[in-house]
């Protein structure tokens, strides 16, 4: 009897000690895992405050320019600047009227202040605020004014990322807008239904990848053949037809005698569209799959979702225009990229990522953010294969514009119809560069602007050139 | 020069209470009190560093006199009451009353920062109580006739609670009227002590069937009322006293489970029942889609927990005032905001180092009332710390109840400082049974000697 009473103490005793260790465990845990995700809310009285401590901080690209700083105007009141106006708009984003892109992205640091206690003393006798720390981007200014003075008048978007890292060097997107100006523009920006302006299209653009989706049908063409592609043959007569469903050659091109090569080459859509009618459906499918069509990306920032669709009761019309990139067939081009870093690297995506480190203003690495793997999306054999057949294209195909030059390249062109008529096309072009032991891959848009080899090409080399000068 | 002061007092204050909180625990290693007594002035020592760490961050951040007097008077004040409770009962438990001046230190500092007039009137009610107390123990050791009133404390805590309840839906169904009216008196606080006596009581006396019986319909009278009045958070606290107090008294697990069983229907029935039952928990759930409207509090109260990181945001550097009923209902959020979630950690561990000392009495008393009246105030202590911590943290939905002498509200405070002084004076109880057998035994030997 008396036993059992101290049984029954101690074990209300026992359970409520572990019910508080349970509860503070979670309290830390939760606090510290939801720290930044509950700092950026904006019912957080705590952003308010720290704004009133801290100077936002700032923005760097990798060759040490300021992509954004804050700076006090005539009257006294805090105000973001971008120094490089336009040509960062979208990737750098904005800090009013909500935010978006790095800004957005890296907020929580730039609002606090990693300053050792001497400093802070220092800024706090001569009554000035503490600076937040600064944000080191992974961003090339040179090469992204580059890519913004190549773009032109035309609305499209370019990405540049280094293949072995991830690192994104350059992100363009047009339309684009002043981050400058945000407050006087927003009601102009917002009014546009489209909200074609604030979109970054190299991430949340969606478009028909057209020939560029060659190179995830010619992989899929090697997957399921193995080396006898190189026995592969089509004689092209500018059409190829299927029942009622008829694929046209680019301008009804007649391409002739081809094999593999040169059919990926010449971009020879016929060939394509032949060659897909023989396709096992649901591997094709896996291969979609395991290039993340309709999946998730490995990208931090906002995306869009690309779709590619192959199953059993896919009609042969829409397996045909599946194989050449149009029909219902989007990417982003941020996605092509992945697909042609990968390429380039052997098989091996890298994470692709915008901020290299967050430092104290007075020099203290607070994060740093190293390269991390993804996944093998392919193979090494089908790297390589995939790296031959895009040299060629430079070599012998629609690229040629960048062959005989100082570097070598390798890529893919495509000319991506979006209308029913054939004049109007966007133009595609996504390769890597240099061919012998690859750094970074180019992905290139330019909507409605013709043909890929003839507007998108041209952009690629211009960023070549800039990155090989620099070196 | 006040940057470092306050800038390094941070890390200071969150060491002292780490400090603080070991020795509490340390406490356990030994089982009497004489040989604790090193580790008491230790423990002592830590809680006048905490509150001197607080106090100089205090004065370096505004540099206000009033707010200087104010904190060397609460120092003066919790001193005299650690001197003088030893001076005046050598044989109580010196642990039980460091660590409530430790949780009415903290909750002092913490409420002038938030509002220095709240402060000064909790200050007031604390040391009235405080004088009080010190009466308690030795009366309740004279008062032996209370053990048998049991049905008498039912009566007229029932007949408080019933009275509460037409008084509040003459004004105003609301359960904000329920509050109204206790700014000058809380009776659902202090019918927490009489339905203590009153379980304690009448399952001492008598563990048969019919007994158990009446004294559970009586108990869940006390629960309905207050579910009625809306106040969930007594409801749940009355329930689980009752029904640890009728484990300990009849340790047939049969009871409990068959309670928890009982009242776990309860509350699903309350739960299709109640509106208000159902916004609390989708608060919980997710309070983020809400967060405009019922969801607020909660993630403001979490906003707070995370700001405040490690160290806090310091005394007077947070913005505990944006989160609605600080005060009162979300104490602990404005602690780790301020003091750092170091610091308020400390806080629950010293509660729980507070609960296991009074279990720790109780096993040693063998007076059956005064065993379950101790089991009976520890469990209504340490659920209502769990029901605030949890609810703060979001570990379970809030259910509105006030950290025991750190939130600020007279009856809560009062009524604590008097749970803790009933159970001091069962300490001087049980040390009077020891005294008792050691007269027998000095008997017996003389007799076995003749």
């Amino acid at each position: 009897m008396e036993n059992k009473k101290n049984y029954s103490i101690i074990f209300i005793g026992i359970f409520n000690v572990l019910l508080f260790i349970a509860m503070i465990t979670y309290i830390c845990v939760y606090a510290y895992t939801n720290k930044i995700e509950m700092m950026d809310n904006g019912y957080n009285a705590h952003q308010q405050l720290l704004k009133s401590q801290n100077i936002r901080g700032n923005i760097y690209s990798r060759d040490g320019e300021i992509l954004a700083r804050t700076v006090t105007d005539d009257e006294g009141e805090e105000v973001r600047e971008y120094p490089f106006g336009k040509v960062f708009s979208h990737v750098v984003g904005f800090a009013t009227n909500g935010k978006s892109g790095i800004e957005k992205f890296s907020n929580y640091y730039l609002i606090n202040t990693s300053l050792s206690l001497a400093n802070k003393v220092k800024a706090h006798e001569n009554e000035e605020k503490y600076m937040g720390d600064s944000v080191y981007t992974t961003l090339d200014a040179g090469l992204q004014q580059t890519a913004y003075e190549a773009l032109a008048a035309h609305k499209g978007a370019v990405i540049v990322t280094e293949v072995k890292t991830g690192k994104v060097l350059c992100m363009v997107s047009k339309p684009d807008f002043d981050p400058n100006e945000i407050t006087k523009i927003w009601d102009e920006l917002t009014e546009d239904e489209d909200n074609t302006q604030l979109l970054n299209r190299a991430t949340q653009g969606l478009y028909p990848p057209g020939s560029t989706f060659k190179i995830v049908t010619a992989l899929e063409y090697y997957r399921e053949n193995g080396d006898s592609y190189r026995d592969f043959s089509f004689n092209c007569t500018g059409k190829f037809k299927s029942g009622d469903n008829v694929i046209n050659c680019y301008h009804g091109e007649n391409h002739g005698s081809l094999d593999f090569t040169k059919a990926f080459a010449k971009s020879c859509n016929s060939a394509f569209a032949s060659m897909s009618l023989d396709f096992n459906r649901s591997k094709f499918e896996s291969t979609l799959n395991g290039l993340m069509f309709g999946q998730e990306l490995p990208w931090e920032f906002g995306y869009s979702k690309s779709t590619a669709i192959c199953n059993d009761e896919l009609p042969e019309g829409d397996m045909m225009q599946l194989a050449i990139g149009q029909g219902t067939t989007l990417v982003s081009p941020l996605h092509l990229n992945m697909i042609t870093m990968a390429i380039a690297n052997n098989g091996t995506l890298m994470e692709p990522y915008l901020v290299d480190s967050i430092q104290s203003d007075d020099g203290k690495v607070i994060k740093k953010y190293d390269p991390s793997k993804y996944k093998d999306i392919l193979d090494e054999d089908e790297a390589r294969f995939l790296q031959e057949q895009m040299k060629e294209v430079v070599e012998v195909g629609t690229a040629s514009k960048l062959k005989g030059l100082s570097y070598t390249s390798a890529g893919k062109t495509g000319s991506a119809e979006f209308k029913d008529s054939t004049s109007d096309s966007h133009a595609w072009f996504t390769g890597f560069a240099p061919c012998e032991d690859p750094e970074i891959a180019v992905t290139i848009i330019v909507e409605n602007a013709g043909s890929g080899g003839e507007y998108a090409v041209p952009i690629a080399k211009r960023i070549y050139d800039t990155y090989f000068d620099a070196e | 020069m006040e940057l470092y002061v306050t800038e390094i007092s941070r890390y200071v204050i969150a060491g002292c209470a780490l400090l603080y909180t070991l020795f509490s625990f340390l406490v356990f290693i030994y089982k009497g009190e004489k040989r604790r007594k090193p580790l008491y002035v230790m423990l002592n020592i830590a809680l006048f560093m905490t509150q001197f760490s607080l106090f100089i961050q205090i004065f370096a951040k505004t540099g206000s006199k009033r707010y200087f007097l104010l904190c060397a008077i609460q120092l003066i004040v919790i001193a005299t009451t650690i001197g003088l409770f030893k001076l005046i009962y050598p044989d109580g438990n010196r642990l039980i009353i460091s660590n409530m001046c430790f949780m009415l230190m903290v909750g002092m500092v913490v409420i002038t920062r938030i509002s220095y007039n709240k402060g000064i009137k909790q200050f007031i009610i604390a040391s009235v109580s405080i004088i009080i107390a010190f009466v308690i123990p030795e009366l309740l050791f004279r008062m032996e006739f209370l053990e048998r009133c049991g049905y008498i404390f039912a009566a007229i805590g029932l007949t408080l609670l019933l009275a509460l309840l037409v008084y509040g839906t003459v004004i105003n169904g609301s359960k904000i009227n329920f509050r109204l009216f206790g700014i000058t008196f809380m009776p659902s606080e202090l019918v927490k002590l009489l339905f203590v006596f009153f379980a304690a009581s009448v399952l001492s006396r008598s563990k048969d069937f019919k007994t158990i019986v009446l004294a559970s319909v009586l108990a869940a009278a006390h629960v309905i009322i207050l579910v009625l009045l809306k106040d969930l958070g007594s409801a749940l606290i009355y329930f689980v006293v009752y029904l640890c107090i009728l484990l300990v008294a009849t340790n047939n697990p049969l009871y409990f489970i068959l309670g928890l069983g009982s009242g776990s229907l309860a509350s699903v029935v309350a739960y299709k029942l109640f509106p208000h039952i159902q916004v609390r928990v989708s608060a919980f759930l997710d309070p983020w889609t809400t967060i405009d409207n019922t969801g607020y509090q909660i993630s403001q109260s979490l906003f707070a927990i995370s700001g405040g990181g490690f160290f806090g945001l310091g005394l007077f550097g947070g913005t505990p005032s944006s989160i609605p009923f600080v005060e009162e209902d979300f104490i602990f959020a404005a602690i780790a905001e301020e003091l750092g979630i170091i610091f308020a950690s400390c806080v629950a561990l010293v509660c729980l180092s507070t609960f296991i000392m009074i279990l720790l009495e109780a096993y040693k008393i063998r007076n059956d009332f005064g065993r379950l009246m101790c089991v009976g105030f520890a469990v209504t202590y340490i659920f209502q710390v769990f029901l605030t911590i949890g609810g703060n943290s979001k570990f379970i939905p809030l259910t509105g109840v006030t950290l025991p002498m750190v939130s600020y509200g007279g009856t809560s405070v009062a009524v604590t400082i008097i749970m803790f002084a009933l159970i001091e004076g069962e300490c001087l109880v049980r040390s009077d049974e020891r005294y008792q057998d050691y007269l027998n035994k000095k008997k017996e030997n003389k007799a076995s000697g003749k």
